[in-house]
């Protein structure tokens, strides 16, 4: 019967060739979209949590308040207790501590008079510990793109693009104009031995990058720390068990009142990523839901179309005394092996598509010029094991529920009529 | 002492001179005369009050005339040794730990002074208000248990730092007591409150001055001037950028 059907389908391309094109088309184009959706939001999700948040966050009260102002008179004193901690009570995460400032990078001349000075954005981190997974997590090997990273105290790495503006030699003496945990303004000198790259626009303007230790000798943080990150040991975001974490670390503190109490947050909860993350769920939704209504819609018409020109057959098979449920589901049965096919190749050309742009990805640096957002220069799509299904379901789906509907007319032919309208 | 009646009397002449209506010209002027000396040295300290508790840095300062002074800081030991210099409308500051001094401009001019509730364009801005604002008289009112002028000064130039000030002057002894200030949309930026006069070398000064920035929400900052003296004889060499690296 199914050969019959296929033999059917390729002898008259006019009953295959335009469903199987429509499910072809609505299965590649869900499956680029999907992946790129789950593509974008994975690079959102690794470059805060690389670069801010982490996967969990913990400050005090007051810093939280004020978080984007970068507020250290606000940060957490006793950082390295707190952070030993942490380590016992959640051993499943990694922790680091960071320091982030302001300032402004001064660069002397012979006679120590400014030569040339633009506002930076600094991060401090363990850099000089080599157990801390602080390099590989801000991919510091890959990010270096000259000289090298700091190996001594003194030493700082600054964006390549923040190197360029200030005409910067390796080697050279930069001064951070700073302000310490106190408010005075502090100045400290530092060698520039590299230059970083990250691929995110945010910090490639103008970040430099300085061991903890040396930081919190210049801004006079005494075992301070802006925040302690947490970082999954698989490496990668859970909701749950962050939030889990989050929870029960704020359980365990408790709500005292001091506004110098440290409090943690996920990811989500921070930096404003919960919209966007809903967003981008709602959004693959919304996809599939408008894949599924409007190719149904279109299989529906297609169908109709082809019940037009096959009236002459259905009444032919009808007059022979097949009955209407047997050509209703032959039907059925021919939209099963259109979808299949065109939902087969459909998420091949998808897969293909999705895998080159998570290969290759995009490059929208242009457009993010004034981003303040840590999200990376080049965005990538993401083949998962959920893109080899979710065009090819929805391509069924719409295909058996176009001819299903269509189909219907089938039932409504009067066997009494038929052969007028044959003789018609 | 002559000084100071002298002033008064000036103030009473002008009243007189209006039909007994206080003039804001005639206060803000001889509010202004009030402040002026040829050269000043004094010891001070800023008690600052933080979110976290307090800190006191103590500081001496060589002035001349309006618009030269020399500061360097005495304590505590992370600030000893930095000095500021200011010539006219540039700010210099010397760091001895990086051996580098740091010319401040721009936005570094807001920047908090040692972590207190005053900014680096207050101290350059210049003390003579009359210059700079167009007063008004808004009433009287009582402060420290003085009586006192309360003036509205609208600001004569778009770059000034505060766009309006509202001033509570002692009517005998020509002292800003309490001082608001103001952005132009009219939001409340800084707040003076002095504590203590003192009167010395025959003026009346603020001796004890608690400065708050309204947009911080630390305690203030308590200025108060340890000693002072008036017409001090000062080496040329203090008002030069040599003495940042002495």
């Amino acid at each position: 019967m199914i050969r019959f059907l296929i033999k059917g389908l390729l002898r008259d391309r006019s009953r295959s060739l335009f469903p199987t094109l429509t499910v072809i088309a609505g299965t590649t184009l869900t499956v680029v979209m999907y992946s790129w959706i789950r593509g974008t939001e994975a690079d959102i999700i690794r470059a805060n949590a690389n670069f801010n948040t982490g996967h969990v966050r913990v400050m005090t009260r007051a810093y939280t308040a004020e978080v984007d102002r970068t507020p250290n008179d606000l940060a957490l004193l006793g950082a390295g207790e707190l952070r030993g901690e942490l380590e016992q009570r959640f051993p499943n995460f990694d922790w680091v501590s960071r320091i982030r400032f302001g300032g402004l990078l001064d660069i002397p001349d012979a006679d120590g008079e400014t030569r040339a000075q633009a506002p930076v954005t600094g991060l401090a981190i363990a850099l000089l510990d080599e157990s801390s997974i602080e390099r590989e997590i801000l991919n510091l090997d890959n990010a270096l793109v000259r000289g090298r990273l700091p190996s001594a105290p003194g030493e700082i790495v600054v964006s390549d693009e923040l190197s360029t503006r200030l005409e910067l030699e390796l080697g050279e003496t930069a001064t951070l104009i700073s302000s310490t945990m106190y408010g005075s303004m502090a100045t400290t000198n530092f060698t520039v031995v590299g230059t970083v790259e990250f691929g995110v626009t945010a910090l490639d303007r103008g970040a430099i990058l300085a061991d903890l230790e040396d930081v919190r000798f210049a801004l006079d943080m005494d075992d301070a720390a802006g925040e302690i990150l947490g970082f999954l040991e698989s490496g990668i975001y859970d909701e749950a068990r962050t939030s889990a974490a989050a929870d029960e670390f704020n359980a365990w503190i408790g709500d005292g009142g001091d506004e110098f109490a440290p409090v943690m947050g996920n990811l989500r909860r921070q930096s404003g990523l919960a919209t966007t993350l809903d967003l981008a769920g709602a959004v693959s939704l919304a996809l599939i839901t408008i894949f599924v209504v409007v190719m149904s819609i279109v299989l529906w018409n297609a169908g109709l179309i082809g019940a037009l020109r096959r009236y002459g057959e259905m009444g032919l098979r009808l007059a022979l005394g097949e009955p209407k449920g047997h050509i209703y589901r032959a039907l059925i049965l021919e939209s099963v092996t259109i979808g299949l096919l065109g939902s087969v190749i459909g998420t091949g050309i998808g897969i293909a598509c999705a895998w080159y742009l998570q290969e290759k990805g995009v490059n929208i640096e242009p457009f993010l010029k004034n981003a303040s957002m840590m999200i990376f220069n080049v965005m990538r799509a993401r083949v998962t094991t959920t893109s080899l299904f979710i065009g090819f379901v929805p391509g069924m789906l719409a295909t058996i529920l176009g001819t299903s509907i269509s189909g219907l007319g089938i039932y409504r032919r009067q066997t009494s009529q038929l052969t007028k309208e044959l003789e018609a | 002492m002559k000084h100071r009646w002298w002033l008064v009397v000036a103030l009473g002449w002008a009243m007189a001179a209006s039909g007994a209506a206080p003039d804001g010209d005639a206060i803000l002027a001889a509010v202004d005369r009030n402040i002026g000396s040829d050269t000043k040295v004094s010891t001070a300290r800023m008690v600052i009050e933080g979110r976290r508790g307090s800190r006191t840095v103590l500081f001496k300062s060589w002035i001349r005339g309006m618009d030269e002074s020399s500061t360097e800081y005495l304590d505590p030991p992370r600030e000893r040794g930095v000095k500021m210099l200011k010539l006219g409308d540039q700010l210099w500051a010397y760091y001895p730990a990086t051996d580098r001094t740091i010319k401040i401009s721009g936005h570094m001019l807001r920047q908090s002074v040692m972590g207190s509730d005053l900014s680096y364009e207050d101290l350059m801005e210049d003390p003579l208000l009359s210059g700079l604002y167009d007063p008004e008289v808004e009433g009287e009112d009582v402060v420290l248990e003085r009586p006192c002028w309360v003036l509205h000064l609208t600001a004569k130039r778009d770059d000034l730092a505060y766009d309006s000030r509202k001033l509570w002057v002692d009517k005998e002894r020509l002292v800003i007591l309490r001082e608001h200030r103001f952005a132009k949309s009219g939001k409340l930026l800084k707040t003076t409150d002095v504590m203590e006069v003192a009167e010395i070398d025959g003026r009346w000064i603020g001796k004890s001055v608690e400065f708050k920035d309204a947009l911080k929400s630390g305690g203030g900052t308590r200025f108060v001037i340890d000693t002072i003296e008036f017409d001090a004889v000062i080496p040329e060499h203090m008002f030069t950028k040599a003495v940042l690296r002495k």
